[in-house]
């Protein structure tokens, strides 16, 4: 019976999938993989094809939000569909699994590791205390949201931590950067004025987690708009309360300024 | 010193006593005299020989217009009269005579603030005399009336006196009905025309004579004398004795306000800014040491000078070598040469004072409509409305390779100049869309791309312009999705309601490329017009004549889509689903909308289409119907050959509204569709053996009748290189 199978590819390069999942691809008739929410590293494909043993055709965003090549696979033999990170973070992929099961094609989920918390782990910050994660776009004409502003504030002002995951516009060959998407936060505060993102704000960036090279640095705004964190992909923490221990981990694993330890 | 020369030194004194000056314009349908007049005016003035005058048609300067013997282009000229002992100066207008130039006449209006509305004996009020008399009024410019051609009413078609005046009274009697109907109420008294007190005149412009009923007493000279002259061929001796300039002159001067009377209640009507405000007073009061507020009704090519702005200066003064701003463009220009316009000749000079019509060279920005003031922050002359929209559009390429980027740059330049010509540049095909107010302004218009802009083109034949709309609500709301699916978008679609139509075609809506200036301001008036108060509140954008109106309430995050949301129905505004047209009187609402909480999922690539699918949708369900543009047609003929007229118009899907008879002469008046018209001139000749006077004048669009739609939407939509049938709103769904 044909099926369609998600299966997470974890972090970094092609070594981040599970044996579970790595043996499924292999037996599956055909793979493709989205690569629009994230990425791997580069030189990563092939060689999961040359493990897999077989062709994986990457889909682009409409190729995914359509579906429409994926679902006619599967309705005749089966297919993974690969992910990287975790196989069903993103809205879109449940989406496309509710649509598998409203043609009758069964589904399954064979989990991978996730940045939801691979990037808390790096920094040493409680899985537990963080808040709605938010997303932030690249502006662009007619489009300066300051939604995802007031959510991380709305966090915060809740002693909780924010996850900003960043722009990825893979098609346009554009990633957006920490200090792109710092500077886009602090331009909002400028604007509303709320005493959150002010150039003191502690703020953490994480870069390239799970990759070799990976890199988690904590600073004080002002200084972290400046500093260079190398290749894609980034992502952003702003911590809300910090436990004392939370504290000592910044210091130890991201470099913090000692000053945060006798702040409250 | 020659005259000429002595009158332009005059001129110049004159200048600055604006209680000694008078702007006016000469209007009337075509044929009915007005070059004739103005050269008349312009040499018995003594500023061209008398002798070439009526001959030469100075003011049709331009090489085609000379050639087709038709006005095409406002021109102007200045000119020095003296009257009672005191000297003035006229600043004159020419306004094109053709019906497919509307654009032209209404902006030579706002530069003035008197008309002479000129009126054939013979042919007597024709529909083109209604457009300009409602222009004339719509731009608070006081209107008086002169019948020509008396001198063929005469010895042509040999009335008697009796007959004659009998023809004066009835035509008399249309034009007042006419200014009746339209003129402002405060208006209504003074300026109804009074042949007692001199506001209308009669003559020849050919042969340079005119008479009012206060020169008749001045003078001596009875109607019975004016016919024996005509009858005797004495009409030069006449001329002596009546000159038309001096007949006319005194009449506007008499008759038409000076600029310091004017300004007080024309500025009002054609800029709302604050009244209180420093230019405000200044344009009210006319004054020459206030900042300047220039308006450039027209936009002439020199082709020595390049570019000539002429128009209106409503305050300040205007200096050779001085930095302006054109409102909305990003820098100031520097003005090179200020001058005066005698014919064709352009008389430069130092500066020239509020109250005047001015030929600026150096406005490289300007366009005929642009507000010019050394104030940047200035609150720009309200739009100058056409009355008509393009109507036919043809492709056009450039012959040459080597002339493509040319083709590009000459097509902007011609629309800065002539905005009744819109044009849309294809850069990928080199194929670009040229739309105008008839064939007939498009063939002149290829014409000076090809012999003044020296490119030479290929075009395809003329093709008319058609509008989608909508015939009733949505039965139910359409859901919009984004393509991600995270975002749905609910949507009805209705048509909008005629006299807000009317309201938005008027130009007085505060909005700027579908945005909203003043949404307080814009509320109140929909009101008064009948909106109800959520609707009115909910208006986020105006194109078009299309409102789109935001209905939901507290939606979260919606606000900072709803610009996406304007540029999804900006676009199917521009084209709409039935044949890829432009949409006219639709109002699209969303009632409501779903978002997904994460900004990253609607942003532009996700919002735009989900609106657009909504909308179009919407539409499906709303009955799509396509508007095609109508013509009135008059056709004058002999009776003998009247059934072959109705038979000619009968052919062209065209409604008969009138039949009336006079004489041997019957008038018919009926509606056609444009695109039934084309060649008609031909054949109407051909049919009544070159015996009809005819008349065309575009009047708005209307439904394409419903057994035709298929077929005009697939022929539309293959021309185009869609695929021939219109989608379903099935298709809008996914
Ligand atoms: N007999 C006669 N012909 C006139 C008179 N005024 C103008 N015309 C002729 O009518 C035609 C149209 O005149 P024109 O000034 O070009 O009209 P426009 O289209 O209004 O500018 C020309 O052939 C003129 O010579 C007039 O008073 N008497």
């Amino acid at each position: 019976m044909a099926k369609l199978i998600f299966i997470g590819l974890g972090l970094g390069n092609e070594k981040g999938i599970t044996l579970n999942g790595l043996e499924t691809a292999r037996s599956c008739d055909s793979a493709f993989m989205e690569s629009y929410t994230s990425i791997l590293e580069e030189g990563s494909v092939p060689k999961l094809e040359e493990m897999f043993g077989k062709k994986i055709h990457i889909l682009d965003r409409e190729g995914v939000e359509t579906g429409m090549e994926v679902l006619e696979h599967a309705a005749r033999e089966d297919v993974c569909f690969l992910v990287p990170g975790d196989a069903m973070s993103a809205t879109t992929h449940v989406d496309m699994r509710l649509r598998a099961h409203a043609l009758g094609i069964p589904t399954e989920i064979i989990g991978g590791v996730s940045a939801f918390t691979a990037i808390p782990a790096m920094l040493g910050l409680q899985n537990y205390k963080f808040g709605r994660t938010i997303t932030v776009p690249i502006p662009e004409p007619n489009f300066n949201p300051t939604s995802f502003y007031e959510r991380a504030h709305d966090n915060f002002k809740m002693g909780m931590h924010t996850l900003c995951l960043l722009d990825i516009q893979k098609d346009r060959g554009r990633f957006m950067t920490a200090n792109q998407a710092l500077e886009v936060l602090a331009i909002i505060e400028e604007d509303l004025q709320q005493d959150f993102m002010t150039p003191d704000r502690l703020v953490c960036v994480v870069a390239r987690a799970g990759s070799e090279d990976c890199l988690a640095k904590a600073g004080y705004l002002k200084d972290m708009l400046k500093q260079d964190f190398g290749p894609p992909l980034h992502s952003i923490v702003i911590p809300g309360d910090l436990h004392f221990l939370e504290a000592k981990a910044l210091v130890e694993l991201a470099g913090a300024p000692a000053k945060i330890l006798t702040e409250e | 010193m020659g005259r000429k020369e002595d009158n332009i030194k005059k001129a110049q004194a004159l200048m600055n006593k604006p209680k000694q000056i008078r702007n006016l314009g000469i209007c009337a349908h075509i044929d009915h005299g007005k070059t004739t007049l103005s050269d008349n005016l312009i040499a018995g003035a003594g500023m061209m020989s008398e002798e070439l005058a009526g001959k030469q048609l100075l003011l049709d300067f331009d090489e085609q217009e000379q050639a087709r013997g038709i006005t095409i282009n406002a021109a102007n000229a200045s000119m020095v009269h003296d009257y009672e002992g005191q000297e003035y100066l006229i600043n004159l207008i020419d306004t094109p005579g053709h019906v497919d130039f509307g654009g032209d006449v209404t902006r030579a209006m706002r530069a003035v603030d008197g008309s002479i509305v000129l009126a054939c004996a013979v042919e007597g009020v024709m529909p083109q005399t209604e457009t300009v008399i409602r222009q004339s009024l719509k731009e608070r410019v006081k209107p008086l009336l002169f019948i020509n051609k008396v001198d063929r009413l005469i010895n042509e078609l040999e009335v008697t006196p009796e007959q004659m005046q009998a023809r004066f009274i009835k035509i008399i009697t249309e034009v007042n009905g006419l200014i009746n109907k339209m003129v402002p109420a405060e208006f209504k008294k003074e300026w109804s025309l009074r042949v007692e007190e001199g506001s209308v005149a009669f003559g020849s412009a050919y042969h340079n004579w005119a008479i009012s009923v206060p020169y008749m007493k001045e003078s001596g000279i009875t109607f019975k004398d004016i016919f024996e002259y005509c009858k005797q061929g004495k009409q030069k001796e006449l001329a002596k004795k009546a000159p038309i300039h001096k007949i006319l002159l005194d009449m506007a001067i008499d008759h038409h306000p000076n600029p310091l009377d004017a300004q007080k209640y024309r500025i009002p009507n054609i800029w709302h800014g604050d009244p209180e405000s420093k230019i405000g007073k200044s344009m009210t009061d006319c004054n020459p040491n206030g900042p300047v507020a220039f308006m450039v009704t027209k936009i002439v090519l020199d082709p020595h000078a390049g570019e000539v702005a002429i128009g209106r200066l409503f305050s300040g003064t205007i200096k050779r070598g001085e930095n302006l701003h054109i409102l909305g463009m990003p820098n100031p220009n520097r003005t090179q040469q200020v001058s005066l316009s005698v014919g064709a000749d352009r008389i430069s000079v130092e500066s020239i004072c509020a109250g005047n019509i001015v030929a600026v060279t150096g406005l490289k920005d300007a366009i005929a409509g642009s507000t010019v003031s050394d104030d940047p922050e200035m609150e720009a002359f309200e739009k100058i409305v056409h009355y008509s929209e393009p109507v036919v559009t043809v492709a056009i390429e450039a012959k040459l390779m080597k002339d493509l980027p040319k083709l590009v740059e000459v097509l902007r330049s011609v629309a800065k100049a002539d905005p009744s010509i819109q044009v849309e540049i294809n850069q990928e095909t080199g194929e670009h869309l040229m739309s105008g107010m008839g064939e007939l302004h498009l063939e002149i218009t290829e014409y000076r791309i090809k012999n003044e802009h020296k490119v030479e083109i290929k075009s395809s034949l003329p093709i008319v312009v058609y509008r989608e709309s909508v015939d009733k609500l949505t039965p139910k709301e359409f859901e919009g999705k984004s393509p991600n699916k995270h975002n749905k978008f609910y949507i009805t679609t209705e048509p909008l309601e005629e006299n807000i139509i009317e309201f938005i075609k008027s130009g007085k809506v505060p909005s700027e490329g579908g945005r909203i200036k003043d949404a307080r301001g814009l509320m109140m008036q929909m009101q008064e017009l009948g909106m109800s108060k959520d609707e009115a509140k909910g208006i986020v954008a105006i194109f078009g004549p299309n409102l789109f109106i935001d209905m939901t309430k507290g939606i979260q995050n919606l606000h900072e889509t709803m610009e996406l949301c304007r540029e999804g129905y900006i676009e199917v505004m521009k084209k709409g689903p039935l044949a890829d047209e432009r949409v006219m009187g639709v109002k699209v609402k969303l009632m409501d909308a779903k978002l997904h909480e994460d900004t990253i999922h609607r942003g532009p690539a996700q919002v735009i289409p989900a609106i657009r699918q909504g909308i179009c949708g919407a539409m499906c369900l709303s009955g799509r119907v396509l508007l095609e543009p109508k013509q009135k047609v008059q056709i004058s003929v002999p009776q003998d050959v009247m059934g072959a007229a109705t038979r000619e118009m009968q052919q062209r899907r065209s409604v008969i509204e009138d039949m009336t008879q006079e004489g041997d002469m019957v008038t018919i008046k009926s509606k056609a569709p444009v695109s039934e018209m084309f060649g008609f001139s031909n054949s109407i000749r051909s049919v009544t053996g070159g015996r009809a006077m005819w008349s065309t004048e575009n009047c708005g669009f209307e439904k394409i009748p419903r057994e035709l739609l298929d077929e005009v939407v697939g022929k539309i939509r293959t021309r185009k290189g869609l695929k021939a049938e219109p989608y379903d709103a099935a298709y809008y769904t996914s």
